[in-house]
């Protein structure tokens, strides 16, 4: 009997307690910065894409879902002239942001994604490509790498000498 | 063999080897980097640090570099050693101090052999936190880019490329950590072997800029093992492909061929088969051969083009078949099934059918073999008899400027000093050459390595060949009123080759002269008969020319009396661009004459523009085939991609032809097995074909093989595009590879070898483990079976000397000069190598030169077979009085046979 008493009470407190269930769509989920959501490209501080096409998020894909194609700029700087992902394939494991060197790649927290139609879900380029530089700030490839670039010569990249002269012997 | 000990276990080792090779051999991953198995050791970069004991008592022993230690009996080392690994792992971190961050955007990343070496040693935190030394690169010209920075200082570029290849201009400036290796200033690398650097340098100083315009990484690239369409050595190499086209040419290791290295030709002509005048589909052209109408060839769907084609084929009276140097050879036998024996044609002027035709007959009957190109490399005797080999055989010549330190190296190895100690033994021999001597009708790029070199016309050069037999061995015919100065270099060469091991003598085709390849024959069976195993090596002019040769057909000039005389009206032209082959006027009236014209062809040409049904070939990469090459041997090229449109092997197409009127009807040959059979069947000389690869059946472990490495990937977005259900990999019934990334996992046979790696070797260098032993035999034999071996029969030498060259006033002996760039029909498409192809020229010699008052760019009007040349003159020092030279297989000099008569 007092068993029962203390179940009936129990549900009954229940009733006054906060909802859990929140009423989306009308109301939306907190997703924390780091949720493993939808995918973009950023850009760097400069407003260039950071994307370098250098495949590596391509073959961390365990479910083979990113394709590209690397292009490069009369400048030397190297950029994906195609890059597709079957979101319908995709896992969200988040494994490309790991490969990414650049931090170009990012999942953000973002899951509304639903289609009617699959072929909906194969995102080319112009719908990864965002304008901001996603969750990591500050960082530019092109500062540290050693590859020279259009408004960057040998030598002056972050943490370089400048370039030898080959015809001196000191 | 010698036993020796590493790591405490015992091992059998050849004791000419040192110890880097021995412990690579036995599966060790033992880092390294100066040390290539084809330029030695010198063991500068200290990679490859272990510790060597002096005998089994010894516990203290010594830290040496394995590629210095030769693998003598008893030799004790430590590979695991602490103090060994802490020295390897120092090394590569001092490596890495000044090396860019540059991997993403690094075009050898995924392949680089530095990448490798740090994984292996260990080493993966970069403790240095000064800054880093840079360099400014250089162009280098269309195929090499340069990005000095990534440099560790090898000093590999420049031992391939002036110690190996004869190369001058690259070479390593300044000195301490800022050595670098570059041009002395920018410019093309003028070497016809420079893109091999590509694969020398072990880091990403020198990458493929071809591969830059398109870049994929190795992991993505669906390769199969294919053999190089664009001269007559038929070096074994390894396409890539992505996206529906070829993006880069790697080496494929053929023991007995190419080893480790191609030709600029070779590796940077596949662009042609990406180019937009591809045919990717079929063409009618119902009034080709009204010029005046101007009407274009419509694209058409594949059923109603083969209708059209059996149409015309069924009203045609007879129908002539014309194959192809450059298709394979089941291409030319499907042709030659579906016309019959007696109207099948080999595509080739009469006067080089015939030459053919003499080349391979000497081999058929005499006693000689033909020699591959590592015997060539072999040799410790070489004489070139009329062939400028860099423009002709491009790799054969880099094989020949090996074969002069034979000799000299005996010096080294009296004194003890083992072949692999590459410093050593060129200190040993320092400026001593063995004997190489090259009779040429003008300079050629070995003469600065020949002993001597004797500029003639062709019928001199024959008959200074037949002056060389003679003073070998007296049962040869004399030659009488040779000049004195030509009989002492004979006399001279005829004692360098009767004293040789291993004498070659290197004749072909590129003259068009029949004597040239007699005397080479001659001067091989007089060695033969002093019991000296001489071998010949024909150079031939295309990647099938012998198959064509093989496979019995009659030359071009009965194909055009066949239709003059009424006899045919139908022609079907197999990847034959006929105005390159013949005049143009015959080619024109020939044309003209057919009631129909149907054309089987990868590329745009002249021809193709004439016929009135072109069926869309595959390329090389696109197709199954064989090719027969210079020493008769028969290697299988295998498709790299599946092509999209409705491009089909032409042996396909030929079957789909023959199969009759319902385009339902099943094909003749419904996978390249049953053309391989038929063949076998008809024509026995070839039947070594069939075995030239594994048949389609073949599997291991219940399995076929993969054209596209394990980590391939974007499978499921490449096509997603089109349709996000991805469609089922197409199905290879023609070879045991699947166009997939499943398959057997184990090292296939040679033939099948697909890519290069093995774990934690993900470089070019992993074809260590695809070798017998490292530097050796490849696994499981060397692919490809020689149709014609020597015959032990008694022979007869030739006698019919030629009589000397006489110069006329009237008129001059004009010679096709051949170039690496621009003489081959395909690869004039790529666009890096159209890039290095020279204007047309005329070269005249000195004496003629002077003699006319003509200057150097003087521009003059050349008639030959009436048809007038305006060419810019070139002065040629050697060429001799009363003969000039044109570029073969130029635009505007196609069609021409060499040599031919001149007038100005």
């Amino acid at each position: 009997m007092i068993s029962m008493l203390k179940t009936l009470w129990l549900v009954f407190k229940h009733a006054f307690h906060k909802r859990v269930t929140i009423q989306y769509p009308e109301e939306k989920a907190y997703l924390a910065p780091r949720y493993r959501g939808r995918i973009i490209l950023s850009r760097d501080p400069d407003g260039g894409e950071r994307c370098v096409a250098c495949y590596l998020c391509a073959v961390a894909c365990p479910v083979d879902c990113i394709a590209l194609d690397s292009a490069e700029d009369e400048h030397g700087r190297r950029y994906p002239g195609m890059f597709r992902i079957n979101f319908s394939r995709c896992i969200y494991c988040g494994f490309c942001e790991e490969a990414c060197p650049t931090y170009a790649i990012q999942l953000v927290p973002d899951v509304e994604m639903a289609e009617y139609n699959r072929q909906n879900m194969v995102y080319e380029k112009e719908h990864l490509l965002i304008d901001g530089q996603g969750k990591y700030h500050g960082y530019n490839y092109y500062k540290v790498a050693g590859l020279a670039i259009g408004g960057k010569g040998k030598g002056e990249a972050e943490n370089e000498d400048p370039p030898i002269d080959p015809k001196s012997l000191m | 063999m010698a036993t020796l000990h590493i790591d405490g276990n015992p091992y059998e080792a050849d004791p000419r080897q040192n110890m880097l090779q021995v412990s690579l051999t036995h599966g060790f991953d033992l880092p390294y980097f100066c040390w290539h198995p084809a330029l030695g050791s010198v063991g500068a970069c200290r990679q490859c640090a272990v510790r060597q004991y002096r005998n089994e008592d010894d516990q203290q022993g010594q830290i040496v570099m394995a590629c210095m230690v030769p693998a003598a009996e008893g030799t004790r080392i430590s590979i695991q050693d602490e103090e060994a690994r802490e020295f390897r792992k120092s090394i590569v971190e001092w490596l890495m101090i000044n090396h860019p961050h540059d991997c993403p955007v690094c075009d050898e990343g995924g392949e680089c052999h530095l990448q490798d070496m740090t994984v292996m040693t260990g080493h993966a935190y970069r403790r240095f936190r000064f800054r880093k030394r840079t360099f400014t690169n250089q162009d280098l010209g269309p195929f090499i880019n340069h990005e000095m920075n990534r440099c560790i200082q090898c000093y590999r570029c420049v031992r391939y490329y002036k110690d190996y290849a004869g190369g001058r201009d690259l070479d390593a400036f300044a000195s301490h950590n800022h050595v670098y290796f570059g041009r002395s200033e920018d410019g093309v690398l003028e070497n016809e072997f420079s893109g091999n650097l590509v694969e020398v340098c072990p880091t990403g100083v020198f990458t493929d800029k071809t591969l830059k315009g398109h870049y994929t990484r190795k992991w993505d690239l669906q390769s199969a093992p294919s053999v190089c369409a664009h001269c007559g050595l038929g070096c074994n190499t390894l396409p890539g492909a992505r996206y529906g086209g070829v993006r880069r040419i790697l080496n494929r290791y053929h023991h007995d061929i190419n080893g480790y290295f191609l030709c600029d030709r070779g590796r940077y002509a596949y662009e042609s088969v990406n180019r937009p005048e591809r045919i990717r589909h079929p063409l009618l052209h119902e009034d080709a051969h009204d010029t005046d109408t101007h009407s274009k060839p419509e694209f058409c769907s594949v059923d109603h083009a083969l209708k059209r084609a059996r149409d015309r084929l069924h009203s045609a009276r007879r129908v002539i078949g014309i194959g192809s140097p450059r298709a394979s050879l089941e291409s030319n036998y499907a042709l030659r099934a579906l016309v019959g024996e007696d109207h099948f044609h080999n595509g080739l002027p009469a006067a080089e059918s015939h030459l053919v035709n003499v080349a391979l007959d000497i081999l058929r009957h005499g006693p000689a073999k033909a020699a591959s190109l590592r015997e060539i490399e072999e040799a410790d005797a070489v004489l070139i008899l009329g062939e400028d080999l860099t423009q002709t055989a491009p790799r054969m010549a880099l094989a020949v400027r090996q074969s002069i330190m034979r000799a000299p190296e005996e010096t080294a190895r009296a004194l003890g000093v083992p072949a692999w100690n590459d410093r050593a033994v060129r200190d040993v021999i320092q400026t001593d050459r063995g004997p190489l001597y090259i009779a040429a009708a003008d300079e050629t790029r070995l003469d600065d390595a020949a002993t001597s070199v004797v500029y003639r016309a062709p019928e001199d050069l024959a008959r200074f060949g037949f002056a060389i037999a003679r003073a070998v061995h007296g049962d040869a015919p004399p030659v009488d009123d040779l000049p004195e100065e030509d009989a002492a270099v004979a006399q001279r060469a005829a004692e360098a080759l009767a004293n040789a091991k291993r004498p070659v003598i290197i004749s072909g085709t590129s003259l068009g002269n029949e004597s040239l390849l007699r005397a080479a024959a001659n001067i091989a069976w007089a060695l033969l008969r002093r019991e000296k195993p001489a071998a010949l090596a024909w150079v031939v002019p295309e990647a099938n020319t012998f198959g064509a040769g093989l496979m019995g057909g009659r030359p071009l000039r009965e194909a055009y009396q066949a239709v003059s005389s009424g006899a045919a009206d139908t022609a079907i032209i197999l990847e034959n661009d006929l105005f390159r082959r013949t005049h143009d006027v015959d080619v024109e009236r020939f044309l003209q004459s057919l009631k129909s014209v149907i054309a089987i062809d990868s590329l745009r040409n002249r021809t193709t523009d004439r016929a009135h049904v072109v069926l869309p070939a595959g390329t090389f990469a696109e197709s199954d085939g064989t090719f027969v090459n210079n020493e008769t041997r028969a290697q299988r090229f295998f498709q790299v991609l599946a092509p999209e449109e409705d491009v089909l092997e032409s042996w396909r197409w030929l079957g789909h032809l023959e199969s009759g009127t319902a385009p339902s009807e099943e094909p003749r040959w419904k996978e390249l097995d049953d053309v391989l059979a038929a063949m076998a069947r008809d024509l026995p000389e070839l039947a070594g074909a069939r075995d030239a690869a594994p048949a389609a059946d073949f599997l291991k472990n219940g399995s076929k093989f993969p054209r596209s490495p394990r980590r391939f990937s974007g499978r499921t977005a490449m096509l997603a595009h089109r349709d996000v259900s991805e469609p089922k990999p197409p199905v290879d019934s023609d070879s045991p590879l699947t166009f997939s990334m499943e398959g057997s996992v184990t090292i296939p046979p040679a033939e099948l070898v697909s890519h290069y790696w093995s774990p934690g070797w993900n470089s070019v260098q992993a074809l260590n483990k695809f070798q017998e032993e490292v530097g050796g035999a490849n696994r499981g034999g060397a692919p490809g079976v020689r149709l014609i071996e020597p015959e032990k029969a008694t022979h007869s030498f030739f006698t019919d000397i030629p009589a000397a060259f006489t110069r006329s006033d009237q008129k001059y002996l004009v010679l096709g000069l051949h170039h690496i760039f621009g003489s081959e029909e395909l690869s004039r498409h790529a666009p890096a190598l159209a890039e290095r192809i020279p204007e047309p020229y005329v070269a005249i010699g000195e004496a003629d030169a002077t003699a006319r008052g003509v200057n150097e760019g003087d521009e003059i009007v050349l008639r030959i077979l009436g048809r007038q040349h305006k060419l810019r003159a070139r002065i040629r020092t050697r060429l001799p009085q009363g003969v000039l030279g044109v570029p073969a297989g130029f635009p505007g000099l196609t069609g021409l046979v060499f040599p031919a008569d001149g007038h100005w």
